[in-house]
């Protein structure tokens, strides 16, 4: 034991033993913390309390508990769970300048957009369970185990995408944390290839779950090929704006100060990335509503109300609102210089992107149904409750991951040597 | 906790000053595990509903194959077994069979818009034929009033609750146009629902994981969901089911339109037709020279619904001339 110093490499069985014990030091310095992080963390526990009795009564009774109907087959849930790909796909927007641009301030923090992907992931996981008419028959998509009717159904190949893409952040992070914890310099070898596979996959994410909805000729609203583009767009608005405000709270809860040119950098993105989605939203408006016609259906109740049935016309409005005025916020110097200002500015592109790539993206694909009838949609409590608790789980998982990360990187020395 | 203080110490050993730290950690890893611990409870309480799982769905039901998969004997016994759990939860006597297409057959439905009034007796008759939830009036058919001189569906109702026919009116039913290039099938992630040889696009209502991506393929409004248990009163339970037709659903599957399967692989006519007063319903073997619906698709200008979206419907629509 006595010849093992830092740069020499562990042996494998040394590290396979010491993993477990880096998990749970990690657990145990991320469950540390001061009064408010009990708080939150006994707040969050709460809701995902609520949540997981509501799915469990939903489970029980049946989806009837669900407002969703034959009309409008797909809900919150779904709308959720599309959302919350492209927040998981935004976190490349970090990995793309640290590792292709060699952006050495990025790269210090660059496991915090990684991170966030991990908890994205198992939240739409969780959204697409919830979802489920038979949980119980889960095992029936496993391929091998199940009837797995790839490639011709794009929900296997997002099935794929989804869990892939959790594996390489799971290993990209453990990897790195863990070689940080054992003291050990990481070897490129086993994560630049990785995370150069994690951009691809990251683009991947949000394609396929758009050409869920855009490749169904029944459906016009969805049946646009600029929905993909517009996923992808929404999702670098959303992402970065969840980081951005992340980095903001960081820099309150570290004592040591982090660097302000990533944030820099995201926020640059976001100028761009909120002006092309405006572009494409006004491309697709015009598009419907100049040619009109029975094809303009689903965009007029959206946006103006059909035959007197309005619901949705309040939420895709206060969504413009948000996304202009946050897009006005960000093109304007402040956000660099008042981080109150950036964060209000965040939360607005995040809640706006939420409501449009959400309720906003599915409900009126259902809005006439196929055969133009038209029959509203509102979530019912349960499923208000359910995606509280997931939105919950999330934050936990969130929380922690990125607790352990600091725990691990602040630490002064190795925790452990190889032994 | 040994492992903790291990590791805490390991870069120190020696020194001797982390003790009241460890002291301190030691309080603490225990308010933790008694907070993990009543965490833990509180979530095995929140998600108990969760015994309606193994209540409702035993070991056989749950390791059930796709029925592609099945031999004769296991169909024998999942067969019973379903029969017996309708003996219990309904209790009524049922048969369930497992009709197979008969070779050299393919099905397609035919509707003359010009005698069809609107009557509604095809949705009565699909209802009870079919085992439908009753609360709901569930049915494979929708019938539209449209407006003379329009195809276009906006124009059309599908709730209308007055005489018919109205003058100014026709009547168009829409049920599954059990398409040849049919997208429910494509999306599917599962391979619950396939087509089958005589184009009869079947369900496999013990595979299927209720995902309702199949309802958002549709482009016709064909497919439905059990958003509950179906109720139905004893005695108007349809005993005569077959496996992939009209054996009573179980709740959060797909389900849709089957030709009535059980009754047309049988030679007789679908329970809709027979309801139909009309006449506007004619069903048939497009491969048999002789049939009533060859004659129709040879000697009428027979439509499809959304031709343009390359579906291939086996279920046509014409007027009389």
């Amino acid at each position: 034991m006595t010849g093992n110093s830092t740069d020499q490499p562990l042996t494998r069985a040394a590290a396979a033993r010491n993993y477990p014990r880096f998990l749970w030091w990690g657990l145990g310095q991320a469950t540390n913390g001061n009064w408010m992080f009990y708080v939150w963390m006994f707040a969050l526990t709460a809701v995902f309390l609520v949540g997981a009795n509501a799915w469990a009564i939903q489970v029980s009774e049946g989806m009837i508990v669900t407002n969703m109907t034959d009309h409008v087959s797909w809900g919150l849930y779904i709308a959720n769970f599309t959302f919350m790909v492209g927040v998981a796909a935004g976190g490349v927007m970090m990995v793309i300048p640290a590792y292709l641009y060699h952006d050495k301030k990025m790269h210090d923090i660059v496991i915090v957009g990684e991170l966030l992907a991990i908890a994205a992931i198992v939240m739409c996981l969780m959204f697409v369970v919830a979802d489920l008419g038979r949980p119980d028959r889960f095992w029936h998509l496993l391929p091998g185990i199940g009837r797995f009717n790839w490639p011709m159904s794009m929900l296997t190949w997002d099935v794929i995408v989804l869990n892939g893409y959790l594996l390489l952040n799971l290993h990209i992070c453990g990897y790195l944390m863990y070689m940080r914890f054992l003291g050990v310099e990481p070897n490129p070898k086993w994560y630049v290839p990785f995370v150069m596979l994690s951009i691809f996959w990251a683009i991947s994410i949000h394609t396929v779950t758009a050409f869920l909805y855009c490749g169904l000729g029944g459906r016009p609203f969805w049946n646009s090929a600029l929905l993909a583009p517009r996923f992808l767009t929404s999702a670098f608005v959303a992402g970065p704006a969840l980081i951005l405000i992340t980095l903001v709270v960081l820099r309150r809860i570290v004592k040591r100060p982090i660097d302000q040119g990533p944030s820099r950098l995201l926020i640059n993105i976001v100028r761009i990335t909120t002006v092309v989605n405006l572009i494409m939203i006004i491309s697709e408006v015009f598009t419907e509503f100049y040619t009109g016609g029975a094809h303009t259906a689903p965009a007029q109740y959206l946006f103006f109300g059909l035959h007197g049935h309005n619901q949705l016309v309040p939420w895709i409005w206060t969504a413009m609102v948000f996304n202009v005025v946050a897009m006005i916020l960000f093109l304007t110097p402040w956000v660099m210089r008042n981080s109150a200002i950036l964060v209000v500015a965040s939360l607005l592109a995040f809640i706006g992107a939420w409501i449009e790539k959400g309720m906003g993206l599915i409900i009126p694909g259902f809005i006439p149904s196929t055969l133009h009838e038209i029959v509203e949609y509102t979530p019912s409590l349960i499923e208000w409750k359910v995606t509280a608790g997931i939105w919950a789980a999330g934050f936990m998982i969130y929380t922690i991951a990125i607790k352990m990360a600091i725990a691990i990187f602040s630490a002064e020395r190795p925790i452990v040597r190889g032994q | 906790m040994t492992d903790r203080r291990e590791v805490e110490s390991s870069p120190n050993n020696g020194e001797g000053i982390h003790l009241p730290i460890l002291g301190q950690a030691t309080r603490r890893t225990a308010v933790k595990g008694a907070a993990v611990a009543l965490g833990l409870a509180a979530f095995g309480r929140a998600i108990w509903p969760l015994i309606s799982i193994p209540e409702n769905v035993s070991v056989d039901e749950f390791l059930q194959q796709h029925y592609k998969e099945l031999t004769e004997e296991d169909k024998r016994k999942i067969f019973a077994r379903l029969e017996k759990e309708t003996k219990e939860d309904y209790g009524a006597d049922v048969t369930l069979s497992d009709h197979r297409p008969i070779p050299g057959v393919k099905f397609v439905y035919a509707i003359n818009l010009s005698k069809c009034n609107g009557n509604g007796k095809c949705m009565e008759a699909c209802n009870i034929e079919n085992n439908h939830h009753r609360d709901t009036n569930q049915s494979y058919i929708r019938v539209f009033e449209m407006t003379k001189g329009s195809m276009d569906m906006a124009n059309a109702n599908s709730t209308y609750e007055h005489t018919v026919p109205q003058d100014d009116k026709f009547y168009m039913p829409v049920q599954c146009q059990q398409c040849d290039n049919p997208p429910c099938v494509t999306v599917c992630p599962v391979e619950a629902t396939w087509k089958e040889e005589d184009g009869i696009i079947v369900v496999d209502y013990n595979w299927c994981i209720g995902c309702r991506y199949c309802e958002a393929a549709c482009p016709y409004h064909a497919r439905r969901f059990n958003w509950e248990t179906p109720v139905i009163p004893e005695e108007e339970i349809n005993p005569n089911q077959d496996y992939l037709s009209n054996r009573i659903r179980p709740q959060g599957v797909v389900e849709k339109c089957h030709y009535c399967l059980h009754r047309t692989r049988e030679g007789r006519m679908p329970a809709c037709l027979e309801a139909c007063p009309t006449g506007a319903r004619v069903f048939g073997n497009i491969n048999d020279p002789e049939s009533d619906i060859n004659w129709i698709l040879n000697n009428k200008r027979v439509f499809v619904l959304k031709e343009e979206l390359g579906t291939r419907p086996n279920f046509f629509y014409f007027f009389d001339s």
